[in-house]
């Protein structure tokens, strides 16, 4: 019996948590460092602005109308004498926030459809696969402006309006990856121990999906911010006073003539910037995520 | 075998079983072609009583796996378990006899969902199925892990903090933690090393022994099937062609086929030179399957009353043979 | 005569993100021209690593550490890498495991075959047709022609095996080396394939080198045998003497573990467990699961003779 029982718990050394390993391949790489840096930094700015900004981003202050960059105010002033530092940071709460929750509801709504049309197969897939494409069929920017301007300018429309672009790209990622995971040994096991289909799709299955959809939805996180600021810069998107990084590149527009260039140059960094750190992220997180950590 | 006092009784019954895929045909009117995975199967498991079912790849033993399991609808045929025909439940009822009915899988690491620890992996078949919750659910799976031989430390462990032996263990304490009326165990060694082997093995046998198990155990490694199984049956190209107690089966091999896969095994002996009955060609697809001995084409010892339908005859007790020659 | 391949003291390491596996440990095994010799082990024992070095087809994050390779009295390990690709493929030969997935999928076999022995210049692309087809007849492949159209993936495994295996002896290589060249296939396919590789080796005069963890097949087919034990070379026989007159602890415990047909006897499991290869322990790496160990296993592990041309790397056993 000795043989048998003495398994010890020193057997195999425990290995890290994937947790753990995740944060090291991650911190070995000097830009997904700088990118996870520079995006924490816009999130902690975002979260806690009104206490670190001192000036009001919708008082205006006739007096400092479109001053330059300088010792008072570091980005400038717009033709309301509205300090920019400040409302790019506020605008950076609009701009994530509108990007984060249209990814959970496009995430939630696509990883349903995709789970239950990639297990179930044969004519429930064929039918939601083929509202999927009607949707994916239109250009995603067009759909966008189409939904807004059908529901109108307030910002949860805006969400429902780039979530809905986004459900496909989670949709299909999802019935993909469950195509092949269905087929492996513990979804039987999961049938054969005696759970409901329900359960084996939802608690089994889909959770083991996700590798790949974090990686789309950093990525995606990107489009989103790109997608609200182009609408905002047609005029479909967040309305003033709000401010908005592409309502205020918009503006700014309108003096690059007339030499006032920080008006619209600071958001649009701020655009640039952000999208490209969630790039980056998404990079990187693939190259982690990838072979590695296949079933983890 | 019927029930009754001083008789054994079957925990399995398996009943002219049938697993037809049909392929999808170009003609659409035509009649299209079938691959006859499992083509007529009856075999008996009686309670307590081990089961091999060996035979190569392509064999159907797999697919008959998941047939009495109802993993897959048979085509044709039934399967009793304790007298019960489980092809004719409904899925609800079905659903709640599997608490009797668990399988042990080949690949130890692909048969564990990657984001359970392995208490948690062990626990779910007790929350479906018993009345047990919180504290005496955990003894119990923690119970169960130790009758596996895996210690209470490693509960919290994830598959991939496990090594292959262990998570095998986990797959065998899943299964066996309802105390199930019929375990099939589908190749549950192949994936393992050499020296794993010998211990899963002895963990079977002890479980079987100490819990009165009931094994189906499907293997085309014949050595650990000697070693555990009471009776053995071989299959080849869905039907079974020899069936005997396992002693009988491995000294007095009758079916050509059992004989040439008998002698292909490499003994570790260099001494040991068995006589080798020779198959001549492959094993032929299972779609165009020609009537009478399927081994016609390739036996040495064919003759023209081959091409006749199979007869199934006793040549010893508890020892049958499907074959026209012996 | 001198020895074909000579490994003497090979040391390989890993780098890993959990620190250096020591994977190969002193590692040494010698193989005469024409011979069939097994090197057998558990799967993480180092025997495939130990392969893929005499073919310098280690990359990183391996290291060869320490040690010589010398085919024909010439140092493999000090080779250029042009030198090397010449010995690769000519004169010594690989049959890995999976044989489908050795093969490339997209090109039919025979013309792999063929573009094998064009460059290889065993054949000029005239005749290299007619030679690839010749080959798949010799390895007992039917209806040689049609099937060297086919693809990879509408050959059965034994079919790809034995494309792999005249891939393998399409140059007359002196020797084969054959990584578990039988697992995976059915038993009588696994026969057939042992058969083919000890045919084909004796009409070529090619040594076999054969890796496996399946010691029936080492009885089968081998002349001598080599075991590993967690990266270390424990004991060097000769077929019947490894497994009549067995000398090694861990010999001896690997030959009760097995299940046997031929009379199920008691079967014992080995003791303990394999020792991590990143902290091993200094000196044998059985001693820890060995009923005979002493202070000195420890140590250094001297080489005994126990019999003709057997030799163990153990403190208890005595020379005979």
């Amino acid at each position: 019996m000795s043989t048998l029982v003495s398994v010890s718990a020193d057997e195999t050394p425990a290995r890290r948590s994937a947790a753990a390993l995740l944060w090291r391949r991650l911190s070995r790489n000097v830009v997904s460092l700088a990118a996870l840096g520079l995006l924490a930094a816009v999130a902690l700015a975002a979260v806690a602005a009104p206490v670190i900004m001192s000036y009001d981003p919708d008082a205006p202050d006739a007096d400092r109308a479109l001053e330059p960059p300088g010792y008072r105010h570091w980005l400038g002033t717009d033709l309301y004498g509205r300090d920019q530092l400040t409302r790019i940071v506020y605008a950076g709460r609009v701009d994530l926030l509108v990007a984060l929750e249209a990814t959970a509801i496009a995430l939630s709504l696509g990883a349903v459809l995709g789970a239950v049309s990639g297990y179930r197969g044969g004519w429930v897939d064929q039918v939601l696969m083929r509202i999927i494409d009607t949707v994916q069929a239109f250009p995603s920017f067009i759909l966008a402006m189409g939904i807004a301007a059908a529901l109108g300018n307030r910002m949860t429309n805006i969400v429902v309006a780039i979530a809905i672009t986004h459900v496909p790209i989670y949709a299909r990622l999802i019935r993909g990856e469950m195509l092949r995971i269905r087929e492996m040994e513990y979804a039987e096991a999961a049938r054969t121990v005696g759970n409901r289909q329900r359960r084996i799709i939802f608690y089994h299955l889909l959770p083991n999906c996700f590798p790949p959809v974090v990686v789309q939805a950093t990525l995606a996180m990107g489009f989103a911010i790109l997608t609200v600021a182009a609408l905002s810069y047609i005029g479909l998107g967040i309305r003033p006073p709000t401010s908005e990084w592409g309502a205020m590149t918009a503006e700014g527009a309108s003096y690059i003539v007339s030499g006032e260039w920080w008006i619209f140059l600071f958001p649009g960094l701020a655009i640039m910037a952000t999208v490209l750190a969630f790039n980056l992220l998404g990079d990187a997180l693939r190259d982690v995520l990838d072979p590695r950590m296949k079933g983890v | 075998m019927r029930r009754g006092e001083g008789l054994v009784v079957d925990a399995l019954v398996i009943d002219d079983l049938q697993m037809h895929f049909p392929l999808r045909s170009i003609v659409p009117w035509r009649e299209p072609r079938r691959v006859r995975a499992v083509d007529g199967v009856s075999l008996r498991v009686g309670a307590g009583e081990t089961l091999g079912l060996v035979g190569e790849s392509g064999c159907g033993k797999s697919t008959l796996a998941r047939c009495v399991l109802r993993l897959i609808e048979p085509t044709r045929g039934r399967v009793l378990l304790d007298d019960e025909d489980l092809t004719a439940l409904p899925e609800e009822a079905l659903r709640r006899r599997r608490r009797d009915l668990q399988m042990v899988f080949q690949d130890p690491t692909a048969s564990l969902n990657p984001r359970l620890s392995a208490a948690a992996t062990v626990e779910e078949p007790l929350a479906l199925h018993t009345g047990l919750t919180g504290r005496a659910r955990r003894a119990r799976v923690d119970e169960v892990l130790e009758e596996v031989g895996l210690g209470a430390g490693l509960r919290d462990r994830y598959p991939h903090q496990l090594s292959g032996g262990q998570r095998q263990r986990v797959n065998i304490a899943r299964a066996i933690a309802t105390r199930p009326r019929l375990v099939v165990l589908d190749e549950p060694t192949s994936a393992l090393d050499v020296s794993l082997r010998a211990r899963v093995i002895l963990l079977l046998a002890e479980l079987k022994r100490r819990l009165g198990m009931t094994y189906l155990f499907i293997s085309h490694d014949l050595s650990t099937v000697r070693y555990l199984c009471d009776r053995v049956a071989v299959m080849y190209l869905g039907v079974v062609v020899e069936q005997a107690p396992a002693a009988e089966l491995f000294e007095h091999p009758a079916h050509p086929y059992t004989r040439a896969l008998l002698s292909c095994i490499p003994e570790p002996d260099p001494d040991v030179v068995p006589e080798r009955l020779v198959l001549s060609g492959e094993v032929p697809s299972p779609i165009d399957i020609p009537g009478g001995c399927r081994l016609r084409g390739r036996c040495p010892l064919a003759q023209p009353v081959c091409a006749e339908p199979v007869p199934v005859r006793e040549i010893a007790p508890g020892h049958t043979v499907a074959c026209h020659v012996v | 005569m001198r020895d074909l391949l000579a490994v003497s003291d090979l040391t390989v390491h890993f780098d890993t993100d959990e620190g250096v596996v020591q994977a190969v440990d002193g590692a040494t095994l010698r193989i005469a021209p024409g011979e069939v010799v097994g090197l057998v082990g558990e799967s993480g024992s180092g025997k495939s690593v130990t392969a893929l070095a005499v073919l310098r087809l280690l990359r990183p994050p391996a290291r060869v550490v320490g040690g010589r390779i010398e085919l024909d009295g010439r140092d493999l390990l000090a080779c250029p890498e042009e030198e090397m690709r010449a010995v690769r493929g000519s004169q010594i030969a690989m049959v890995f495991q999976s044989p489908r997935t050795s093969l490339n999928p997209v090109l039919s076999v025979g013309h792999q075959i063929e573009r094998l022995l064009v460059r290889h210049g065993a054949a000029t692309p005239a005749r290299a047709r007619g030679r690839a087809v010749e080959m798949l007849q010799e390895v007992g492949i039917a209806e040689p022609e049609r099937r060297a159209r086919q693809y990879a993936h509408q050959l059965s495994g034994g079919m790809c095996q034995r494309v792999m295996i005249a891939m393998a002896l399409a140059t007359s290589p002196r020797l084969l080396i054959a990584d578990e060249p039988t697992t995976g296939l059915d038993v009588s396919i696994a026969a057939q394939i042992l058969d083919l590789l000890r045919d084909r080796g004796r009409r070529t005069g090619a040594a076999i080198l054969l890796i496996t963890h399946d010691l029936g097949v080492v009885a089968r087919l081998c002349d001598r045998v080599v075991v590993m034990h967690a990266g270390q070379t424990v004991e060097w026989a000769p077929v019947r003497g490894l497994f009549h007159a067995p000398a090694h602890p861990y010999t001896r415990a690997l030959l009760r573990s097995i299940p046997r047909v031929a009379g199920a006897g008691d079967m014992e499991p080995i003791p303990g467990w394999v020792p991590s290869l990143l902290t091993p322990p200094p000196g044998c790496r059985f001693a820890r699961r060995c009923a005979l160990v002493q202070a000195d296993c420890a140590v250094s592990v001297p080489v005994r003779v126990v019999g003709t041309d057997h030799r163990v790397a153990c403190v208890a056993v005595k020379a005979s």
